[in-house]
């Protein structure tokens, strides 16, 4: 069996990024295993610009930031494997692999990083009452219809669901020629980005619906229309509010699951909230040498902060391979019901960390603090917090002494 | 001229063309949907029952029994999932109880094997997740899962490459009696044949009407069904059934053999033979009615739900007879009909035989075809093979079933062949998975497109007006 220090399952932004920076820390025996036809991921059908503000202080678009990425592995000579499914992977960083030129082939690695990514929620996992016509898509795959083939999936449109996908292919399906009806968000808040609101929504008028549902599908072969209705503070349909919109297109933006499954053969324990691993601040799994980051890990706003994750764990994975280490400590974290999760969930080593997390709700004018015990170990105040937008607070390295448990809660004012 | 002509390419009508091309037979096979297996057979709970449900001495009966025996050979010749699991029907109180005994003793009456009631514990051993209220459930070993959209379109897939020949869209608009044979005619088509079998399922009574038999009706019974993620396919080992009501077997939970969890059906009687539409208030029941029997059903795990309507006869039993000489009716079929498919079959095959049909052996019939799920299950040894000879076997499309390019276009090759996307589903299992197509389906519109040589835009989901897209870019106007 083959032996390669480093293996990556993916090439997206976090595969590539992590590693460029496991290259950068000196490791140079790496393989990257993609399963499309091209590196860069969901970036590549992601064809509006916004990512890169914060890691390249410009404006650019999917493609063009992958690009930045993939440039640097090709002029690296970092290894990658192209329309290459991994199988499975044993808690031992035994990779079994398929792709058409090399079959069905197996690896040893000394360490694995985990950079998957996500995929969308689908309409079986709503149970929504009513046909199974044609002309429900995940934004996701109209996006992919739209953007990477030149095909339109159809041309009276409502989305149900405000995450950022959803409303980037509200604005998408307008440009080509579409009508937008409505977009229903079953939360009274938006899960999206409050940029894409204004830029995608507002700036097209196209309605968004705040709790609002979908509950029922109408039309035997292709879409012809949806029935929507107000939810009530349980999120259950107000029967009297049930409105029919003529449509024959339903696209889904309801959520973006970490895919773990290889995760699960690998023996790696998930966390429940985020439903991606748990962690320590090398973004090292409970499985000794598999790291993970992006969002596999857990799902991210922007893709700037999956880039920076990348780091982290390429340059861990370099450390491990290579042995280094730094003084250890077990510190674990937990949360209010406030803050949903934290990433990472541990701290294993005494190092400077950035601990990100999700709140539950929007909150205004809140406290943000880490104790341990009675006693304040950082804090952090905002205006506001919604569950759209992820928030962080870095703790030096001197502030960990002492402790074993870092509790964060969050305080309104 | 066709010898014989089934109208209807569903279980039934698959099983009987299939037995019927093992004769010297021209035989042919008419399709009102796009693809086979488009009703009833692709849509119910999956079951092989054990035969312990249908009254003693009724055709159901007698035809569940013997097609409950027949299966596992048809279905290792066919090469379609089966597995022998076993079913229980739990019972909660003493009335349950007194159901389950009187069941457990129609069993026996019925010829059903091994079948007898168990108490508590022993069902605890069996099935730990149990709810913790079951006093006691028939134990019914001989029950068991199979595919049914992979046996109907496996089924006819063989009686095809035995030489019959499918007809698709083709609806039946009339039939006419021209003394020594019929003429069947669509809106487009007509075909000239000595013999009918109606096994149009919903609407085979409408199809007998049009030769003058009007002894029977059938309508439509809603099931809805929730299907879970293959994590939870373990949650229970056997068919779990409630204690039967006059509506039905109630709901049940149950593995499919391809691993994921199946809940249902609901049970509801519809006017509409065209609607498939499920309710909240049926997906509701499905999902307290399971919770009922089996602690701890993760419904958040949900991937799909879907409806399916039951052939209901309107004499109780199945309806097999010839009304008239060289029309055979195969009608009413409802549960236990999946199980009884290939008993109706030989029963069919007899009826025409009695009636004076010719009935030689065709001595080139080879009831073999070759599994479709073979490259899943194979070693890594046997997938490099395979490989060699074909890359596109290495070249994963449905991430989710880790389903191969190779076994995609195989099955587009392949009697009777697929035309939209979830024809590529029931034959591959892509898109099956857990992102329901989300990744994979542009790939295999595809695929589709290049195979048929028709442009992307052509491809639909299931035929008629079910496209996937509705043109290109920079053409659409709102």
């Amino acid at each position: 069996m083959r032996q390669i220090n480093l293996v990556i399952i993916g090439g997206g932004p976090a595969g590539m990024g992590a590693a460029l920076a496991a290259y950068d820390a000196g490791v140079r025996d790496i393989l990257i295993l993609e399963r499309d036809s091209a590196l860069g991921g969901i970036l590549q059908q992601c064809i509006h610009n916004g990512f890169g503000l914060h890691r390249f202080g410009e404006e650019l678009t999917g493609p063009e930031y992958a690009w930045r990425y993939e440039k640097l592995v090709r002029e690296k000579n970092i290894p990658f494997l192209l329309d290459t499914m991994v199988l499975d992977i044993t808690s031992d960083k035994v990779i079994t692999a398929t792709n058409a030129t090399d079959g069905v082939f197996q690896l040893q690695a000394k360490a694995v990083i985990l950079a998957m990514g996500c995929r969308e929620r689908a309409r079986g996992a709503l149970n929504i009452a009513g046909t199974r016509p044609a002309g429900i898509y995940s934004a996701g795959t109209a996006q992919k219809y739209v953007n990477l083939k030149g095909y339109m999936p159809g041309k009276n449109v409502v989305i149900l669901g405000s995450g950022d996908i959803g409303l980037i292919m509200a604005r998408r399906m307008t440009l080509e020629g579409a009508k937008v009806h409505a977009v229903c968000e079953l939360m009274p808040y938006s899960g999206g980005l409050a940029r894409n609101i204004e830029q995608c929504l507002n700036d097209f008028n196209i309605p968004l619906k705040l709790s609002h549902t979908v509950v029922e599908i109408h039309g035997k072969e292709r879409l012809e229309g949806v029935t929507i209705a107000r939810v009530d503070e349980h999120r259950r349909p107000i029967p009297e509010t049930r409105e029919y919109i003529p449509c024959d297109t339903l696209l889904l933006s309801v959520g973006l699951i970490p895919e773990n499954e290889l995760s699960k053969t690998a023996s790696v324990t998930l966390d429940r909230v985020t439903n991606g691993a748990v962690v320590d601040q090398d973004r090292q799994t409970e499985v000794e040498g598999i790291f993970a980051c992006g969002n596999v890990l857990h799902v991210h706003d922007l893709v700037d902060f999956v880039s920076e994750e990348a780091d982290i764990a390429g340059k861990s994975a370099a450390a491990y391979i290579f042995g280094e280490n730094t003084e250890c400590t077990d510190i674990a974290l937990s949360t209010d019901g406030k803050i949903r999760y934290t990433v990472p969930q541990r701290i294993t080593h005494k190092k400077d960390v950035t601990v990100y997390f999700r709140v539950a709700d929007v909150y205004r004018n809140v406290t943000i603090k880490g104790t341990s015990g009675e006693r304040v170990i950082c804090q952090k105040k905002k205006p506001r917090v919604a569950p759209g937008e992820m928030e962080s607070l870095t703790l030096k390295a001197d502030l960990l002494t002492g402790i074993d448990t870092l509790h964060f809660a969050l305080e309104e004012r | 001229m066709y010898d014989i002509t089934v109208i209807g390419g569903g279980v039934v009508g698959g099983m009987i063309a299939r037995t019927l091309s093992s004769y010297r037979l021209k035989i042919c096979i008419l399709e009102k949907a796009h693809d086979v297996a488009m009703g009833a057979s692709s849509a119910n709970s999956a079951i092989v029952h054990a035969g312990f449900d249908a009254a003693e001495g009724s055709l159901k009966a007698r035809l569940n029994v013997r097609g409950s025996e027949m299966m596992k050979d048809i279905c290792r010749e066919l090469g379609v999932k089966y597995q022998n699991n076993g079913s229980l029907v739990i019972g909660f109180d003493e009335d349950d109880r007194a159901t389950v005994e009187a069941l457990c003793r129609r069993g026996i009456a019925n010829g059903v094997k091994g079948v007898r009631v168990i108490d508590r514990e022993e069902l605890r051993a069996l099935e730990p997740n149990i709810s913790d209220d079951a006093i006691c459930a028939l134990y019914a070993p001989t029950g068991s899962i199979v595919c049914p959209y992979e046996l109907t379109i496996a089924s006819i897939g063989n009686a095809m490459d035995n030489g019959a020949d499918l007809y698709l869209d083709f609806k039946v608009t009339d039939i006419r009696d021209d003394g020594d044979h019929f003429t069947v005619f669509s809106d487009r088509e007509q075909i000239k044949t000595k013999y009918v079998i109606n096994a149009a399922g919903l609407f085979s009574d409408a199809i007998a009407r049009m030769v003058g038999d009007d002894s029977f009706t059938v309508h439509a019974r809603r099931g809805e069904y929730i299907l879970l993620d293959k994590e939870c396919g373990t949650l229970v080992h056997h068919t779990i059934f409630r204690t039967p009501s006059k509506m039905g077997k109630g709901i049940l939970v149950s593995p499919t053999v391809d691993g994921n969890l199946l809940t249902g059906p609901t049970s509801f009687d519809i006017e509409d033979k065209t609607d498939k539409s499920t309710t909240a208030d049926g997906l509701s029941l499905v999902i307290k009615q399971s919770g009922e029997n089996i602690d701890g059903v993760p419904f958040g795990k949900s991937i799909t739900s879907f409806c399916g309507l039951r052939a209901v006869g309107s004499t109780g039993d199945f309806i097999i007879n010839m009304p008239r000489s060289r029309f055979v009716n195969v009608a009413g079929i409802e549960s236990p009909g999946l199980s009884s498919a290939p008993a109706i079959a030989e029963y069919v095959a007899q009826l025409l035989a009695n009636s004076g049909l010719a009935m030689e052996p065709n001595p080139d019939f080879d009831p073999h075809r070759e599994a479709m799920h073979g490259f899943r299950e194979a070693s890594i040894e046997e997938k490099n093979a395979i490989i060699q000879k074909d890359s596109a076997y290495g070249h994963i499309i449905c991430r989710c079933e880790s389903v191969s390019e190779g076994e995609i276009l195989r099955a587009i090759r392949t009697n009777p062949r697929p035309r939209d996307l979830d024809g590529v589903k029931r034959r591959t299992r892509a898109q099956m998975g857990r992102c329901q197509g989300g990744f994979c389906s542009p790939y295999i519109v595809e695929l589709l497109a290049n195979e048929m040589n028709v442009p992307y835009e052509s491809i639909t989901k299931f035929g008629g007006a079910s496209r996937i897209n509705v043109g290109k870019t920079k053409e659409a106007e709102a």
